[in-house]
């Protein structure tokens, strides 16, 4: 389970997050959605400690972290809960001087200190989940967008995280290429991948999330099962920015709700 | 007037070669501690603390700023008087190495700052810590992006390097020097040397090449 209680973080004066709370059940898929500047990324960010919090407790599993206005947390700990989450990023961040194996097996090799035969066999296999394997010895800037963000799903997957936070995992991709990615999203959701993941994409988000998590301005104005959320919401804000996002997918021809 | 006569070269082709020699040795010696010290340099100046920082910069901008023959002169003669004597050729390689290093360091610098950001969080997010970080996804990056100019500095620190042979050092220059004083006759050995050195270069200019393409078949 993940737990974020109470989630402040602040910019300077700016104060991104005003105490948020959300609990992330084992197994399941939870969708960030809101309008940019909303604080998804941020609070996605939150939870693997890219950003580290103002103030609130992040617990993953049996790990738990609380952090206090001013207060320093030892870099050990936050690689400790780190180690428990794998990211997906909007713009893949494949290393380019490195092969798409290589790539995956990194994090095995220098930071778990495999040894590089056990991190290859592991690579491969993850490889062969997102329908990769075949470009193993590829150099990332020859594969395309989609294939490119299905690497970089196998590299967060390889130190089995408890946890995958995708941010944006499709908006860089056209429709097409965004496709194989979800179909790869919907594969992991559906063998049990807890997910948590920020994004705009509605497809991606009726098709994969259970949970969804509606955030504006710092705040989490809505949440509850998906389908509720995007047929039936509540919030008067929640509504229309739907409405818009159904809009947006109608324009688009891909999306359907 | 004497004409020109290049079979004078025959007898000293020997010599000449040795120093060749020579000069290959100073600049893959002088090269290599160029390059490991502009990333060192570059990586102290950006993120060491600054207790450390503007000692470092302070003498990165020493070293740019002084003639590398003057420099040169310091560490050989002028070290000798408070008491560390270092051999000639460690000197020449010391001082062509850290002159040069400054150039990369600045280069280098400039590279590491041009990499992605996003790059630092894709390794953060799979668990590399700070200095994993930089040695394994950054400067990687940021030497390819910058091969080219320290390729550049890499070729004029072999021609810079004839510069030692002031503190005797029997480099290509001073070999040439050596036969002249025997034959005066300047000419020809001074464009006996020049192709030398200008083969040399050939030579430095296939392997970067060949590191390059190397580089370029990862983009």
């Amino acid at each position: 389970m993940i737990g974020l209680s109470n989630i402040e973080k602040r910019f300077g004066d700016n104060l991104v997050l005003k105490g948020v709370t959300v609990t992330i059940a084992e197994g399941s898929v939870t969708a960030l959605v809101g309008p940019s500047g909303g604080g998804k990324s941020t609070l996605l960010r939150c939870i693997n400690l890219l950003e580290i919090p103002t103030s609130g407790t992040v617990r993953i599993g049996d790990e738990t972290l609380e952090f206090h206005p001013g207060g320093r947390v030892p870099a050990r700990d936050i690689q400790r809960l780190r180690l428990q989450t794998g990211m997906v990023f909007q713009n893949f961040q494949l290393f380019p001087h490195r092969t798409a194996i290589e790539n995956v097996m990194e994090g095995l090799v220098t930071v778990l200190k495999w040894a590089p035969e056990r991190a290859r066999e592991r690579a491969l296999a993850l490889l062969e989940k997102v329908g990769m394997a075949h470009k193993a010895d590829a150099w990332p800037a020859t594969l395309s967008g989609g294939q490119q963000q299905r690497v970089a799903i196998a590299r967060a997957l390889a130190p089995s995280p408890k946890v995958l936070l995708c941010d944006e995992p499709t908006s860089a991709l056209d429709p097409e290429l965004a496709q194989e990615v979800v179909d790869v999203l919907g594969k992991l959701a559906s063998e049990g991948t807890t997910m948590v993941m920020a994004t705009h994409d509605l497809r991606l988000a009726s098709k994969i999330a259970k949970e969804v998590v509606f955030l504006d301005a710092g705040v989490v104005v809505e949440n509850g099962p998906a389908a509720v959320l995007f047929n039936n919401p509540e919030q008067q804000r929640t509504k229309r920015f739907i409405a818009t996002l159904k809009q947006e997918a109608e324009k688009e021809g891909g999306g359907e709700v | 007037m004497q004409g020109l006569a290049f079979t004078v070269v025959a007898p000293y082709w020997d010599l000449l070669l040795i120093g060749a020699w020579w000069t290959a040795v100073l600049t893959v010696s002088a090269g290599a501690l160029s390059f490991v010290g502009g990333i060192l340099f570059a990586v102290i100046v950006l993120y060491a603390p600054n207790i450390v920082a503007y000692p470092v910069r302070a003498c990165m901008w020493v070293f740019m700023g002084t003639p590398l023959l003057l420099q040169l002169f310091l560490i050989y003669f002028g070290l000798v008087q408070i008491g560390i004597d270092i051999p000639a050729l460690a000197a020449g390689i010391v001082g062509l190495g850290l002159h040069f290093a400054v150039y990369n360091a600045d280069i280098i610098r400039a590279g590491i700052v041009a990499v992605d950001v996003g790059q630092t969080e894709g390794a953060r997010s799979i668990g590399f810590g700070k200095w994993q970080t930089l040695r394994h996804v950054v400067i990687p990056q940021a030497i390819r992006n910058t091969a080219p100019p320290i390729g550049g500095n890499l070729i004029a620190l072999l021609k810079e390097s004839s510069i030692v042979s002031v503190i005797g050092i029997a480099e290509l220059v001073h070999s040439a020097q050596l036969a002249i004083s025997e034959t005066f006759r300047p000419f020809e050995f001074y464009i006996t040397a020049a192709a030398l050195y200008y083969i040399l270069n050939l030579v430095l200019e296939a392997a970067l090449r060949l590191f390059e393409r190397h580089v370029e078949a990862s983009r």
